[in-house]
């Protein structure tokens, strides 16, 4: 620094901005920042312009006025005479639940995909080559499709399932499969349930611990527990006996016809299933390529090594490569439950209403909001991918190679 | 920043189109071709013929506005828009004027920015149901599963309707009338809804359209007609008066196969002479040619000529004129004087 302020002024020239290594690079950082911010300035004022020349304002009231429409599927209580706010909000949790369960199909049967595909049966990665490919290789919104006409062209109609209609529900009569949907016994939760919900949980913690103390002792002894027999015994016994004794309080409503329709239990309608699954096999196909790659990634050597230390095969899987393939898998699987998330906005193919079908479709088509509701739409789904990334980059830092 | 940047990506994306100028009726003719905002495809409405030409009562009313702009019939491009997308497409200058079943209410007049520039089709919310239902009026529909058209007056309609009469629906939002179509044949919804015009011009396309009865209530007021952006009154008027020359000329009896001889020489009839420009200069007010009245109606037809021809009781969709009768008939339809 002192050198600088001690040189001679006269000495720089403007030639210097663009001769000298100097400063070169600063000039086209400049140059190149003006230009970004003009074009901006352009873009904004230019929609600021256009606005005005319809007439049109910029405001977000709307989202306070009565919405107008019925939404099918709620997680939260909604009628039309709620605000379009609220409307926007079913719709976020519509498009939350779509992507949790998406995310959850889509990376068990990419892991088994993936695992299979590098099985030395030549019909079983023959199977599974053929079906990452063609999952791969189709557009989502034509697997959309196809599950949403498989589901409501090939399943009957409720009243196919009246006397002498041809159709009959599964399960001891509990489960219908129609072409409105599935629909399930829902739980009623009476007197004392609470209590049975309350020990269910204990046992998990329980179960918890367990895992925790015979990983310990078998470090430390070298002892084995029969962990996965006490694990089962745990999650059921303890609950099962205080749901006894409690005289049964939790009992299920079970779906029965009424009218045009199945009335009682959930309806878990086709537009949900038809998305999920939908988002899931096509998203598991290229997790499946991604849990190949992370196994392909650890030296074959580990396993020939294990195996000489007298592992099985699926204890070698688990305990020596799974582990170190994860470091490679995490990442690109973050981009995987990213792009699921993004790509459940096609719902408006089957008619399942989320965020990009209330408040992106028609909250904006009944007020004409488009820009502001654009806006918000773009915003929440930057707001979740963000949060996804994050807490998965916070998991892959909990597995990636602890360096000291 | 990043908003920023979100906002300048809009910005491209909603107004690349450029924002039309307030000069539609000169841009049209600068360009040749009309671009017409029009359905997806509903018999009787808007839908492609055998030899693939869009036909029908809406698309009339198109050609009409094209010949009178260019003294073309032909010189009209369709631009398919769901119901969803129309106003959008409209506001950003996708296409100069709307006719899609669009129905004229005070939020798309004013908030939107719309001019709807006359009535076509005096038309109301209907349901249709499978005769093995065994329903016979709407208010039998408590607990129905109804597929409805998104973005549509038909959605608000029904969650009024249901409301109010303290009943409950499933309701199964589709894109488009196809989809919507589908859906109900396969059973997927008990109810299909939407104006009853459309309800009328989807079961004539049915294999068995005697198996479908549309129920008698009809829940809603529904004005269908054409749009064009709010501000362009020159564009405005003229998509107003061609409207109403087809409904004035079926008044005084002028029709395709007349106007050309009536055209000729002024007649008896003063109103005739001034809408075929054989006295005054109406055209010209309008910056049109002085006959473009008498091209509008011969390629075609005045306003009965065009609703007999595509959705009358003649047609496949066999719908009465009722409402959309002429006002001395009767009906509400009714050309202010051309004068
Ligand atoms: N008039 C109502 C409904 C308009 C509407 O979407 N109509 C349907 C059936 S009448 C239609 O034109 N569908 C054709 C298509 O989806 O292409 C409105 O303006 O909101």
């Amino acid at each position: 620094m002192a050198d600088t302020t001690e040189m001679p002024q006269d000495k720089f020239r403007l030639s210097q901005l663009l001769y000298d290594a100097r400063y070169r690079s600063m000039t086209i950082q400049v140059v190149a920042a003006m230009l970004l911010m003009l074009s901006l300035a352009w873009l904004v004022d230019n929609t600021i312009q256009n606005l005005a020349a319809l007439g049109k304002d910029f405001s977000f009231s709307f989202l306070g006025t009565t919405a107008g429409y019925d939404i099918n599927q709620q997680l939260i209580p909604f009628t039309s005479q709620d605000t379009h706010a609220r409307a926007a909000l079913v719709g976020i949790l519509n498009t939350l639940l779509v992507a949790f369960l998406g995310c959850i199909l889509a990376t068990v049967i990419g892991v088994l995909a993936g695992v299979l595909r590098l099985s030395k049966n030549f019909v079983v990665s023959g199977i599974m080559t053929f079906y990452v490919e063609a999952m791969r290789n189709t557009p989502l919104l034509i697997w959309i499709l196809i599950v949403f006409a498989v589901m409501t062209e090939a399943t009957p109609q409720p009243r196919d399932f009246r006397e002498g209609g041809g159709a009959e529900m599964i399960l001891w009569d509990s489960v219908a499969i129609s072409n409105r949907g599935v629909f399930v016994p829902k739980p009623l939760w009476g007197e004392g349930s609470g209590l049975v919900v309350a020990v269910f949980l204990l046992s998990l913690a329980a179960i918890f611990i367990l895992r925790r103390f015979a990983r310990k002792r078998q470090e430390q002894t070298g002892q084995q527990l029969p962990v996965f027999r006490l694990s089962l015994a745990l999650f059921f016994v303890p609950a099962l006996l205080v749901y006894f004794i409690m005289g049964a309080p939790i009992t299920l409503e079970v779906p029965e016809l009424g009218g045009f329709n199945f009335v009682g239990g959930i309806q878990i309608r086709n537009s949900l299933i038809a998305l999920w699954l939908a988002l899931s096999l096509y998203t598991s196909a290229f997790i499946a390529e991604i849990v190949r790659s992370g196994i392909l990634s650890v030296s074959r050597g580990q396993t020939e090594a294990s195996f000489a230390l007298g592992m099985q095969p699926n204890r070698t899987m688990q305990l020596v490569i799974l582990p170190q393939a994860l470091r490679v898998i995490i990442p690109p699987l973050i981009s995987q439950f990213l792009n699921l998330t993004k790509n459940s906005s096609l719902a408006l193919a089957v008619g399942y209403m989320d965020v990009r079908s209330t408040l992106g479709g028609i909250t904006i088509n009944q007020t004409g909001r488009e820009i502001e509701g654009i806006l918000l739409l773009g915003s929440f789904y930057l707001i979740v991918s963000l949060i996804i990334s994050s807490v998965m980059n916070l998991y892959n830092s909990s597995v990636k190679l602890k360096e000291r | 920043m990043k908003k920023s940047i979100f906002l300048g990506t809009l910005a491209v994306a909603g107004l690349a189109a450029g924002l039309a100028s307030a000069q539609t009726l000169a841009d049209v003719q600068a360009r040749g071709t009309l671009k017409c905002g029009s359905n997806e495809g509903l018999a009787g409405f808007a839908a492609p013929d055998a030899n693939g030409n869009m036909q029908g009562f809406d698309v009339s009313l198109c050609r009409a506005i094209a010949v009178a702009a260019l003294g073309d019939a032909q010189a009209v491009e369709f631009v398919p828009l769901t119901s969803q997308t129309r106003f959008t497409a409209l506001a950003a200058g996708e296409v100069d004027v709307l006719v899609r079943n669009s129905t004229w209410t005070l939020s798309r007049d004013t908030d939107l920015k719309l001019d709807f520039k006359g009535v076509n089709y005096y038309d109301g919310q209907a349901f249709m149901v499978n005769t093995a239902l065994g329903v016979s009026s709407a208010r039998e529909l408590d607990g129905a599963t109804v597929c409805i058209q998104t973005g549509t007056t038909t959605e608000l309609n029904l969650a009024d309707f249901f409301r109010v009469n303290n009943m409950t629906y499933e309701p199964v939002p589709v894109a488009t009338n196809a989809e919507g179509q589908q859906q109900y044949l396969a059973g997927a919804c008990d109810v299909y809804t939407t104006d009853m015009s459309g309800l009328a011009a989807t079961r004539a396309t049915f294999e068995s359209p005697a198996d479908h009865v549309i129920l008698p209530e009809i829940v809603s007021k529904e004005p269908l007609g054409p749009a064009v952006r709010h501000g362009d009154n020159e564009w405005g008027d003229v998509v107003y008066w061609v409207l109403h020359a087809l409904i004035g000329a079926e008044e005084y009896g002028v029709t395709s196969a007349n106007v050309r001889e009536l055209a000729a020489a002024p007649t008896e009839n003063p109103e005739i002479n001034r809408l075929l420009g054989t006295e005054g200069e109406l055209g010209a007010m309008l910056g049109l040619p002085n006959d473009w009245a008498v091209n509008v109606i011969a390629a075609v037809g005045n306003y009965g000529e065009i609703f007999e021809a595509h959705i009358g009781e003649n047609t496949p969709v066999g719908l009465a004129r009722g409402l959309n009768a002429q006002w001395t008939d009767g009906g509400l339809m009714y050309a202010p004087p051309f004068r």
